[in-house]
């Protein structure tokens, strides 16, 4: 990945950073400059805003053919969560075992390393999802 | 005003090795090695893990607990002696992370196994001045020991945070102390992939001088004795060192026994006695009094005599969040998926 791409995507992937739409207030992730649904309506009026870290699984797959990079971590879970406030996202889930997984699990964001340029280039860290911690000692 | 603990954050990654399983490996004997280190396995960092990482759960447990407006924190520091990078400090992709930046001073600390407690008192100064409002200090290591070195049998991962400020405190830090001397017990050289250290030489001219001395200068200072305080933690690069410290203090087991997660988590470095104070402020009251010494080899110690305040039962707490039950959690790996996850196994694509 290119330096500036991720250094612009920073907020997004640490905070999950994502936009409302000023007109129809749609939330999306990540960020879009122009409402897929309001069109130019929506133009200038894209507010960011930081969503809810924590959702539900709306799908899932387990990657077995891992692409370059992932192969180390294989075989492991990929899924479309949706947030609280309704904002759908892509994550990989993690510290669950393929076997657990189940639409409509609680999860949770983390912080985790999403991969590096080699030995020696940057390191690129973001948000991965893994099954919620229980708020009380009874869950 | 008082300058003490605002919040706290403690992280243990979840995987765990046993002593036996690696002696296994290199045909060593386990069950003594168990033994004489006092150690029933050691935690792992899991592949996307790193002290990055490690110090962002820790900083982001302490800011849930705090409730405070990450804006206001004008200080992160991490300690460490195993930064993903050289050059690139750590402690700013913490401060992005907890959403302090940009208005903040930051950098990453370096002391062996008592980084963490440096930034302890570097943060304690400069809340003490006036000079920030908040500091976020950390403690943080996926230390490693070459394969088949004494070191890969206890060197773990783990890391804990400390907010330090004036109000509203969770415990009161009433004075710290240190000791610093040349002392050659453990390093690691520029570029070397594994520290090396001084084998028997890490014991009584390093670990027990300075964390002796430290502890003696506070007593001193404080005009305390053991008995005064309710729960003491040591530095815990084993099961046996911070007892035989301990004792040799006036301590007794039941002081000591909530900070020892070295048995079931293996030595943390610079996450460990931060991580010891995490798990004592778990439990404690207020009014406790609580005797923290760190240790870092090369070699030093850092001492802090702490009370606790009524201000510690307003503390949210989450059972998931309970250092103990973090300590607990036990998905046991055998050598190999180890190497894999440390990086002992060379990958053409540098997964």
């Amino acid at each position: 990945m290119a330096i500036p791409r991720f250094w612009r995507e920073i907020q997004s992937r640490y905070n999950l950073v994502g936009t409302r739409c000023g007109n129809c207030g749609t939330l999306d992730f990540p960020p879009r400059d122009v409402c897929p649904k309001c069109g130019r309506k929506s133009v200038g009026k894209m507010e960011k805003v930081p969503l809810s870290d924590s959702g539900t699984v709306v799908s899932y797959t387990t990657i077995h053919h891992a692409p370059k990079g992932f192969d180390g971590t294989k075989p492991y879970l990929l899924a479309i969560v949706e947030l609280k406030d309704g904002a759908r996202l892509t994550s990989q889930i993690i510290d669950c075992d393929p076997a657990d997984i189940a639409i409509g699990m609680p999860v949770e964001a983390t912080f985790r390393k999403l991969g590096q340029d080699g030995a020696s280039g940057i390191i690129y860290y973001g948000y991965k999802f893994r099954p919620s911690l229980p708020a009380t000692e009874e869950t | 005003m008082d300058v003490g603990i605002v919040s706290y954050g403690a992280y243990v990654p979840r995987y765990r090795i046993a002593p036996e399983e690696i002696a296994r490996v290199w045909g060593a004997d386990g069950v003594a090695l168990a033994r004489s280190l006092a150690i029933t396995r050691k935690s792992v960092p899991g592949p996307d893990e790193d002290v990055i990482t490690i110090s962002v759960e820790a900083a982001r447990q302490a800011m849930d607990r705090a409730g405070i407006d990450p804006q206001d924190i004008g200080a992160v520091y991490v300690g460490s002696e195993s930064h993903p990078y050289a050059v690139k400090p750590t402690a700013t992709v913490v401060a992005e992370a907890i959403g302090a930046t940009p208005d903040l001073t930051a950098a990453d600390f370096e002391f062996a196994c008592k980084a963490g407690t440096a930034a302890i008192q570097t943060c304690m100064g400069l809340v003490g001045s006036g000079m920030v409002k908040y500091g976020m200090a950390i403690g943080s290591d996926t230390s490693q020991g070459a394969p088949g070195d004494v070191l890969e049998y206890s060197a773990s991962a783990g890391g804990a945070a400390i907010l330090i400020g004036q109000d509203p405190v969770i415990a009161k830090i009433n004075a710290t102390s240190s000791c610093t001397t040349d002392t050659p017990d453990f390093w690691r050289r520029e570029g070397a992939q594994y520290p090396s250290h001084g084998g028997r030489f890490t014991g009584e001219p390093a670990y027990f001088k300075h964390t002796l001395r430290c502890s003696s200068n506070l007593f001193e200072e404080m005009g305390t004795e053991a008995s005064d305080y309710n729960f003491a933690v040591f530095h815990q690069p084993n099961g046996k060192f911070p007892l035989r410290a301990a004792k040799k203090l006036g301590f007794t087991e039941e002081q000591v026994k909530t900070g020892m997660l070295v048995r079931e988590i293996g030595n943390t470095y610079s996450g460990a006695v931060i991580l010891g104070l995490c798990a004592i402020l778990d439990d404690a009251k207020p009014g406790d009094r609580i005797f923290m010494v760190g240790y870092g080899s090369g070699a030093g110690s850092d001492g802090f005599d702490i009370t606790v305040t009524d201000g510690i039962e307003k503390m949210p707490q989450k059972p998931a969040w309970k250092v103990w039950n973090q300590a607990a959690k036990n998905q046991e790996i055998d050598y190999v998926t180890y190497a894999r996850f440390r990086g002992k196994i060379a990958m053409p694509t540098g997964a």
